[in-house]
């Protein structure tokens, strides 16, 4: 109603670091009163402050963004094209989509980035869990049920989007995982009792000796910024959730982070700042690293995550992969299921990839 | 982003992730008589079984084999880690609840039992332990009626008197003897100091900080060499994930070991793998008594990290060991281990078994420095500022020696309020912060104590 050009009013909440225009928003993550340009370079510069600090790009790089569709994906390819103007980090940038073939799911989603690929100038590039697989989510949930569906869709999406960043020819993925994101991560590492990936789960580069690294530009920023400047910024971004999702285990660590938020907001960075320094021995049992006899992916293993999931798909035998089963010519007995549709597709193999 | 990748995993598939020694309870196999044991204890497989342990249906025990599982794992710990040795005298804190309630009673049957050799043994070389027991009062910080304290001072002051022979003595401290005057003084200051500060997790910690610091002092003034502290899986379980997230991850190895050497009294855990739920049962089953002083629950984060891990461990009764060993493979510091014996009056026979038992360090000797309220290991990147206070002796630059978290929960924030606020400290820690590389000196002497002589030496 009062025009902005009244600072002086007394009562009037002022933005806190120009100290000229109203506050329109209090910041999640220091509760700061702020107007929306304040907002706005604040948001930017603490994102281009992470880039360089732990330089993360180098000019020239050709650069795949992980896009969903989705809030965080959005915001990133919005604030990536930004800097990347603003500061001249001299980008290739790309949008990279992963169609995991989940009915009124990702298929509105995915037509959130085309929109994208036209508002931001970004070219986009989709790939499918149906060509690199044969198998859409849809006919995988309706094989194994609602527990497991999203183990198998992480690891199918893990390996889709190095095979669609393959195709482009990239130097890095970037993805839009977010401060609440790690930090339910670490949570869950300690719950389950994966110490392996408590040691890694806080790098903001991972995968430097494999195929195509990634890295996190946000993993200091706060889900609840990112979707205050999706909202003040007027972005396009789609925001419903994974009709899958409600059943997963993360539930418990997300529900918690979000108490914890109301009465500590600094606990999030907090959890991260634990988890980058938790003293774990470098000599604890890693993983050896090695390559996939079937499909030449990098693995721990014989065969990687995703063709062993693959194997027990094709088979019929849901649970391959996923609890203590060992190895793909265990007794598959007690586990068959035969499912009254049984694939018409034949099991398709991972192909070979060019790295 | 809702589900991230690999880690993601409903609640029954955590098995491929983890080594679960625990199986989630299997109700379903238990009905058809599968296991012919439905009706027996599962150890004995004799009697019948009373009760449960945390495995559900799996780990029905008969009250004897319930006892000697639990007792079992007390005795483990103390042996392994050489916490209790004949020459120790050992001061178990009490607080009236059924953890230390459990270990009040582990400690007294060995204690017992140690006496009865003794006695019976021609060859005296070996003597008992002594046990004392300390219990805190802290009504000054809460409302209660100074009628339901008595009464539970009264109920306290039996449950020790019952446990002799051997006898034990009782200290009942108020936590305002933490500073050196007491009596309404030290309630005033207490008030004071609790009320200067505004975040709630702050002064809940502040007040347990405060409290280990008494427990350090009964024990140093009476001349015991062991603190017992009573802290269980789920205690310990829900103090990994609120260290986790104070931002205390690089200390939190120290906290959660069996044997803390970092104070002047060694603080040993030996209830450290025995869950709640089994040490409530065997009040139960056993008639120990507690003394429930309803301190209220605790709020902020602590109270809301205590229905987290709760609500896990609904879900899945094994999720506090998971939560317990996950954290157990931190690297812990060189001092999560007792000290070696150096006195020559011990029998070198116990030295040589202390010495066998002693844990080798496998915490490198990287942190020198503590934090002069929480006194949690200081990470390397905080010497330039403990260096820049060094030296300083008028006004310890105690917010730059302090870590993060009790830089953000306990002190003012306002810089103009610290100087009051050190006055209402209580000395030990004011003291360490002036002294805050005092720690590597120890440690070296430690190494090269057998060399040196007492007298001429000169104590920088």
């Amino acid at each position: 109603m009062e025009a902005d050009s009244k600072p002086k009013k007394s009562g009037a909440r002022l933005c806190c670091v120009c100290n000229q225009n109203r506050a329109a928003l209090k910041r999640p993550k220091t509760l700061e009163q702020i107007c929306r340009e304040c907002f706005y370079a604040v948001f930017e510069e603490e994102i281009h402050q992470v880039i360089l600090e732990n330089q993360l790009f180098k000019p020239g790089d050709r650069i795949a963004i992980g896009a969903s569709g989705g809030k965080d994906s959005t915001v990133l390819a919005y604030v990536l094209s930004e800097l990347n103007r603003r500061h001249n980090y001299g980008l290739d940038l790309f949008l990279l989509s992963v169609d995991e073939g989940i009915t009124g799911y990702r298929d509105d989603s995915l037509e959130t980035v085309k929109r994208n690929e036209l508002q931001y100038g970004l070219p986009l590039k989709i790939v499918s869990y149906k060509d690199l697989y044969g198998w859409t989510m849809d006919e995988i949930v309706k094989m194994i049920g609602l527990k497991n569906n999203c183990t198998f869709c992480g690891v199918f999406r893990r390996q889709a989007l190095d095979r669609g960043a393959a195709l482009l020819k990239v130097d890095k993925v970037a993805t839009g995982h977010n401060a609440d994101d790690i930090a339910e991560t670490v949570l869950l590492n300690i719950l389950r009792g994966d110490i392996a990936r408590l040691s890694r789960c806080t790098s903001i580069i991972t995968g430097e000796d494999g195929p195509i690294p990634r890295c996190k530009p946000f993993k200091y920023t706060y889900e609840k910024e990112i979707v205050m400047y999706a909202y003040f910024k007027k972005l396009d971004y789609f925001s419903t959730e994974c009709i899958y999702s409600p059943n997963a285990y993360r539930g418990f660590a997300r529900e918690f982070i979000k108490d914890l938020e109301r009465i500590r907001p600094r606990a999030i960075l907090d959890i991260i700042k634990s988890g980058e320094d938790f003293r774990i021995s470098t000599t604890t049992k890693m993983p050896e690293q090695g390559t996939c006899e079937r499909c030449g992916y990098i693995s721990s293993q014989k065969w990687c995550k995703a063709c062993v999931l693959l194997e027990g798909l094709n088979r019929g035998l849901p649970k391959l992969g996923i609890g203590r089963t060992q190895g793909l010519n265990s007794d598959g007995k007690k586990d068959r299921k035969r499912d009254s549709r049984t694939p018409s597709i034949e099991s398709k193999q991972c192909g070979s990839l060019e790295f | 982003m809702a589900c991230n990748s690999s880690t993601c995993n409903s609640s029954g598939c955590y098995k491929g992730y983890e080594e679960e020694e625990q199986p989630k309870p299997n109700t379903k196999a238990a009905v058809n008589g599968g296991n012919s044991c439905q009706n027996l204890c599962v150890k004995c497989k004799v009697n019948e079984p009373v009760c449960c342990g945390i495995g559900g249906e799996n780990s029905r025990f008969c009250k004897d084999c319930f006892k000697n599982n639990l007792y079992g794992k007390f005795k483990q710990a103390v042996t392994y880690n050489a916490m209790i040795t004949p020459p120790d005298k050992v001061l178990v804190a009490f607080s009236g609840g059924p953890s230390s309630r459990v270990v009040l009673q582990f400690v007294h049957e060995m204690q017992y039992k140690a006496q009865k050799n003794y006695d019976a043994n021609k060859d005296k070389s070996l003597p008992v332990f002594g046990v004392g027991v300390a219990f805190i009062d802290e009504s000054s910080t809460h409302s209660f009626t100074s009628q339901h304290i008595e009464k539970a001072i009264e109920d306290i002051r039996l449950i020790v008197s019952n446990l002799a022979p051997p006898s034990k003595e009782l200290f009942v401290v108020p936590i305002e003897s933490i500073f050196s005057s007491d009596g309404i003084d030290g309630k005033e200051r207490l008030k004071e100091l609790l009320d200067a500060v505004s975040d709630v997790t702050g002064k809940e910690d502040l007040l347990s900080h405060l409290r280990i610091l008494l427990l350090q002092k009964i024990a140093s003034e009476n001349g015991y060499t062991r603190i017992v502290l009573g802290s269980c899986t789920s205690r310990i379980a829900c103090h990994v994930i609120s260290a986790t997230v104070k931002g205390q991850g690089y200390s939190l190895s120290a906290d959660i070991q069996y044997v803390d050497s970092r104070w002047e009294i060694p603080v040993v855990l030996p209830l450290r793998d025995c869950p709640a739920q089994e040490l409530n049962t065997l009040c139960s089953l056993d008639g120990l008594k507690i003394v429930e002083l309803l301190n209220g629950p605790c709020s902020g984060i602590n109270g809301l990290v205590s229905s987290f891990v709760k609500v896990l461990q609904e879900e899945n009764p094994s999720r506090e060991c998971t939560i317990v060993r996950t954290a157990g493979k931190l690297t812990p510091f060189h001092f999560n281990r007792v000290p070696e014996i150096h006195d020559s009056n011990v029998p070198s026979a116990t030295r040589r078994h202390q010495k066998r038992y002693t844990l080798k360090p496998n915490g490198s000797l990287s942190s020198d420095s503590f934090c002069p309220i929480c006194n949690s290991p200081l990470k390397k990147s905080n010497f330039p500022s403990s260096l820049r206070s060094h030296g300083s002796q008028q006004n310890p630059d105690l917010f730059a020696s302090a870590c993060s978290s009790c830089q953000f929960q306990i002190l003012p924030k306002d810089p103009s309020l610290m100087e009051e606020f050190l006055s209402l400290l209580p000395q030990q820690m004011i003291t360490k912060a002036k002294h805050g590389d005092q720690g590597n000196f120890s440690l070296l002497r430690e190494q090269i104590q057998e060399f040196l002589f007492s007298d001429g030496e000169n104590e920088i």
